[in-house]
């Protein structure tokens, strides 16, 4: 039996599955986009039909599906900016791991937060704390 | 005359750089690929500013999504800053998904005829995109009912 080949950039480990992480995040981005711009276009409906979109946005489930894709954008941004790293700056092909382990760090640092935010708005509406 | 390896020809091998030929087709006439792949990087850089100034404004900055509604918009889209951010936005973010979704499509669709016909999808879907969401935005009303 022939060995398996080492890893190398986009072969196994940390190199092919953050390529596979941002292909999903941006084919999801993608799809999501395509709905984004309908819903918005009702502004040029008429303000009520408009609103009630938005409502949907504001429905707790939905709340929290928004979530998951404000953690899937930022994953993706700070990915992109590693694959361009990779690329133009000439030490990035060798440091592509510590970058990846850097931006996990970033994405949890910017992610937490955020979603801590976004469910405080959430909770605050549905149970009309004062603020 | 040709090379041979034990008395068969060996085969032929390109001098290095040598461009791709595609198989059965002439080879590349421009350099699209090279300016697409640029594209992704430099609309990237772009909308990392665009993408997450959107998502923290409109989700997290006081209320978030709570507080969006025709009035906000209305308020935002009374700038020109706001209307030429979310012009670039939409644009930028359009012509990025949909080179991203084209290699995807090259990659997974095998059969000529699937991969023609994805595309032919993606490119309307991404017109009619562009084309809506920059009309809605030149042509905004706050005084509709
Ligand atoms: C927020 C900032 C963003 C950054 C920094 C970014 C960066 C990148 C980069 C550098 C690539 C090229 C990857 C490669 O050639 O290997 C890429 C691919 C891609 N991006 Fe983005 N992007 C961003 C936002 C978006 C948005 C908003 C969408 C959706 C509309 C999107 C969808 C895609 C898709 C579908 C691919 C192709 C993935 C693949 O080939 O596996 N990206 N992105």
């Amino acid at each position: 039996m022939p060995k398996a080949p080492a890893g190398t950039l986009y072969r196994g480990r940390e190199g092919m599955w953050s390529w596979v992480a941002h292909r999903i995040t941006g084919v999801l981005i993608f799809f999501f986009l395509f709905a984004h711009v309908l819903d918005t276009a009702l502004v040029r409906v008429s303000p009520s039909s408009y609103d009630s979109v938005i409502a949907t946005y504001k429905n707790p489930i939905v709340n929290l599906m928004e979530v998951g894709l404000v953690a899937a954008v930022v994953f993706h941004a700070l990915n992109g900016i590693r694959i361009t790293l990779i690329d133009f700056w000439k030490s990035g092909p060798r440091f592509q791991r510590q970058m990846l382990y850097t931006e996990i760090v970033v994405w949890l640092v910017l992610v937490v937060p955020g979603a801590f935010f976004m469910l405080k708005h959430m909770f605050e509406t549905l149970f009309g704390s004062a603020s | 005359m040709a090379t041979t390896i034990n008395g068969a020809a060996a085969p032929a091998i390109e001098t290095p750089r040598s461009p791709r030929r595609r198989p059965g087709g002439p080879k590349a006439r421009t350099n699209f690929e090279l300016y697409a792949w640029l594209f992704m990087r430099i609309s990237g850089v772009l909308l990392l500013f665009l993408v997450l100034g959107h998502l923290f404004i409109m989700n997290i900055l006081d209320g978030g999504v709570q507080r969006i509604g025709f009035g906000f918009v209305a308020g935002r889209w009374a700038s020109p800053f706001w209307r030429t951010w979310d012009l670039l936005m939409l644009v930028l973010a359009e012509l990025h998904g949909t080179n991203g979704l084209r290699t995807v499509i090259n990659d997974y669709a095998e059969r000529a005829q699937t991969r023609f016909w994805l595309k032919m999808l993606l490119y309307v879907s991404a017109g009619l995109v562009i084309t809506l969401g920059s009309l809605v935005i030149f042509t905004f009303d706050p005084n509709i009912s």
